[in-house]
């Protein structure tokens, strides 16, 4: 059988704030030395698929050299293999991908060269374990068109995603998206498998159409289910997984790591995640540190204190500097006597000599309470954070911010800082 | 300028109990390089893309750990890394190498092919991050025959056991004894050559139908006085681990030291292994870390001091370690206690268990113990 994984990468994370200024949001550095789209792509090759596209769109510079051919993830392959999908432009129609399913829509010629029987859909923004021959069984058993991974989520929460309504053979009767008043509470997972010959014939027809967002989630799966004779089934996964899609998820899903026994086993022989980093040695521990609960990675040298935090490769944490509850990622620096709690420090970042990070009240984002929330100050990539500054909670560092756009030595509880602007 | 390198990875008697399944140059370093790693990357680093290694003792351990030289960019469609095992051919009688010389001859083909002038020959078993480019254009400014790579070794190395070498005022060589019993000098020869490729060739095909087997021995320094011999002086950090199994383990714990870690591995020029993919390791809420090197895939719920913790280690609560070098996938059981050991690869130390190495005798277990 002929499967053909279709990842979709172009996405931008709106609510990773800083984090995905620059850099789309499955090129986010996770769990101390891996970007978000390693899980799916080691996903794919743990399943035995080795024809992957990934969709790029939103600032894929990141990405793509993470990704290069695939060599990590032993996709560099002569048949098949990994192939990044930018949008093009043609001699005909050419466009900016509009949405997920106009980005598969655009990518047919891809597709249809490995002339595969099925084809699976996927998205470059989730961290969890899956073997995709289970779902591919399942569609298989079910003389399917199309099959949905879905996971039961608390019904308090689960207006926040696509909910399926199934009989009891697993047929999907009925769907919501994002709903007020939830008639199910089991979620759509965003992975999805199609018969090709099937999906392509939507597709072609869904882009002529003026009213489609050209959404999968929107358009395709709503239109599907209330189309008689159309054979969508719901597959039930009760495995790991989680979209890393807020500020707070994301911080809280790389803390869950440092627990003992985490529901999400990077540990596990048999299912290896693979991903591309430099090259570094082990990790140093010196005497006068005190490392607990966490993860400390490659090239890490720590003379300091680190509580359940998971420190990225190369990062330098000085002496008699504390780490609480904090995500350090590459290359940052941490100077003698700084104290950091409840916090993300993105790539490269300096935090100067006895500098505090999250002190005070729980105070909402003056900038964006949607984003910035939870009690968790940002530290945007490549920003120094001068000697002696003390910070509160909820606070916005932005991307390259320098010493000079410090204005003040204190920055309370829900304040920011950005870069000033050029000339400005 | 082209450089063939070629690295000679042998035996070691010396520090068994390391080398019962492994060639000396295969044997695991600093948490998750193998001994070959350094002079590979030198190689590489110094814009070396042909590399062959020449081998016949125990050699799965290190053709499992070079693979196509992917890890060190030398899956490649010229040059690359070659494998220069001992083979059977029409008319050969016994197989195998009779010395570092007669495995140059015997593949003299990777010599007479490519395009290289120069060769740099070099050793799978030294522990240093050195930038030829310097040494290849001192050789060539000097115009001389043969430069030897030399260090003025310090005490805390045992000189009867090195290469001695005698130079005059313009660093040209004058005299060289191998191995003394009474050194003139503590200026000694790191086993790195640099010279002319059809130099070398000739040289080889001079001496070992002869009966001259030993490169050093017998090719180069009886023509010394025929050729211009000149050293080349290194001033970082050095180590040979095949002298001795204490050397060994002086070497990884030097590993702890910060200003050798800058010079080996926060260098502009990195030192290249294969890559495995293990997660980062993890120090629970009992593990405690004092001084020590934690590499990827560990677990640590015990204590550790002064200590290497190789891949993929696990150590259970209550487990003391101390002074000790736990190679990968070993496994230290709960309340056990390990001090001044090398525990080869996945090996199983028992609940309980107590190994007291001291300072003079290291206790050394092979690989799958289970104590």
């Amino acid at each position: 059988m002929k499967v053909v994984a279709l990842i979709l990468a172009g996405g931008q994370g709106t609510r990773l704030g800083v984090l995905t200024e620059n850099i789309a949001k499955p090129a986010i550095p996770f769990g101390g030395k891996y970007r978000i789209i390693d899980f799916t792509l080691s996903n794919c090759v743990n399943s035995g698929i080795y024809t992957v596209g990934v969709l790029t769109q939103y600032k894929p510079h990141v990405l793509n050299q993470h990704i290069g051919i695939g060599k990590h993830w032993d996709l560099d392959r002569k048949d098949g293999g990994l192939t990044i999908l930018p949008p093009y432009t043609a001699m005909h129609e050419s466009d900016w991908y509009r949405g997920t399913a106009d980005a598969v829509t655009q990518n047919i010629d891809f597709a249809d060269q490995y002339l595969p029987q099925l084809v699976l859909i996927l998205s470059g923004d989730h961290v969890y374990a899956m073997d995709y021959n289970e779902i591919l069984e399942f569609h298989v058993g079910k003389n399917a068109d199309g099959t949905i991974a879905c996971m039961e989520v608390p019904i308090s929460e689960a207006s926040r995603f696509g909910l399926m309504v199934t009989d009891p053979d697993w047929r999907i009767v009925d769907f919501q998206e994002k709903p007020k008043v939830p008639k199910s509470n089991l979620a759509s997972l965003g992975i999805y498998v199609f018969r090709w010959d099937f999906l392509r014939e939507v597709l072609l027809e869904d882009e002529k159409d003026p009213n489609s967002s050209h959404d999968f989630g929107r358009d395709i799966i709503p239109k599907l289910v209330s189309r008689d004779g159309v054979r969508l089934y719901a597959f039930r996964f009760d495995g790991y997984w989680r979209d890393v899609g807020t500020l707070p998820s994301y911080w809280e899903t790389n803390l869950e790591l440092t627990r003992p026994l985490p529901l999400f086993n990077l540990y596990d022989p048999s299912w290896s995640f693979y991903t591309h980093t430099e090259e570094m040695p082990p990790a140093y521990i010196s005497e006068s540190a005190q490392v607990v609960e966490s993860l400390v990675s490659e090239g890490a040298e720590i003379f300091g204190k680190v509580e359940n935090s998971v420190i990225f490769q190369g990062v330098e944490i000085g002496d008699n500097a504390v780490i609480r509850r904090s995500v350090i990622m590459t290359r940052c620096k941490v100077m003698e006597g700084a104290v950091i709690e409840n916090a993300i420090i993105a790539e490269r970042s300096i935090i100067g000599r006895n500098v505090k990070i999250g002190l005070g009240e729980d105070k909402p984002s003056e900038y964006d309470p949607r984003i910035y929330y939870g009690g968790i100050t940002v530290v945007g990539f490549d920003t120094v954070i001068p000697d002696g500054v003390e910070i509160g909670k909820n606070v916005v560092i932005g991307n390259g911010v320098r010493e000079e756009d410090f204005t003040d030595k204190t920055i309370p509880s829900g304040g920011f800082v950005f870069k000033k602007k050029v000339g400005g | 300028m082209k450089v063939l390198g070629i690295i000679l990875a042998g035996g070691g008697s010396a520090i068994l109990p390391l080398t019962i399944k492994r060639a000396s140059a295969a044997v695991p370093m600093f948490g998750k390089y193998r001994a070959i790693d350094f002079t590979l990357s030198n190689m590489v680093n110094s814009g070396i893309t042909k590399v062959g290694i020449v081998t016949q003792y125990n050699p799965r351990s290190l053709m499992d750990h070079l693979g196509s030289g992917k890890d060190w960019d030398l899956d490649r469609k010229r040059g690359g890394l070659f494998i220069l095992q001992p083979y059977l051919s029409v008319g050969s009688g016994k197989i195998g190498y009779k010395g570092t010389a007669d495995a140059l001859f015997q593949n003299m083909t990777l010599f007479r092919r490519g395009d290289e002038d120069y060769v740099l020959i070099g050793s799978g078993d030294h522990i240093y991050n050195m930038d030829f480019t310097d040494l290849f254009k001192q050789h060539i400014m000097a115009g001389v025959d043969v430069t030897l790579v030399v260090k003025e070794l310090d005490e805390t190395y045992d000189l009867t056991q090195y290469g001695i070498v005698e130079v005059d005022d313009k660093d040209n060589v004058i005299g060289f004894e191998e191995k003394p019993s009474n050194p003139k000098t503590n200026l000694a020869f790191l086993g790195i050559y640099f010279m002319s490729k059809y130099l070398l060739m000739d040289l080889l095909y001079a001496t070992v139908p002869h009966g001259g087997y030993n490169l050093l021995l017998d090719v180069l320094l009886p023509n010394m006085h025929k050729f211009r011999f000149k050293v080349y002086r290194f001033k970082g950090y050095w180590r040979n681990i095949k002298k001795s199994i204490n050397e060994y383990y002086r070497t990884n714990m030097d590993g702890l030291r910060k200003e050798v870690r800058d010079e080996l591995f926060h260098a502009p020029s990195r030192i290249y292994t294969k890559s495995k993919d293990l997660p980062p390791p993890k120090i629970t809420a009992t593990g405690h870390v004092e001084n020590s090197i934690v590499a990827d895939g560990c677990i640590v719920s015990g204590t550790v001091r002064n200590s290497i913790l190789f891949r993929d280690v696990h150590v259970k609560a209550g487990a003391v370690v101390e002074n000790s070098l736990i190679l990968e996938g070993t496994r230290v059981g709960e309340g056990s206690y390990v001090s001044y050991a090398i525990v080869d690869k996945d090996s199983v130390i028992r609940p309980g268990k107590i190994i007291r190495g001291n300072k003079d005798r290291v206790l050394a277990f092979e690989k799958a113990s289970v104590l």
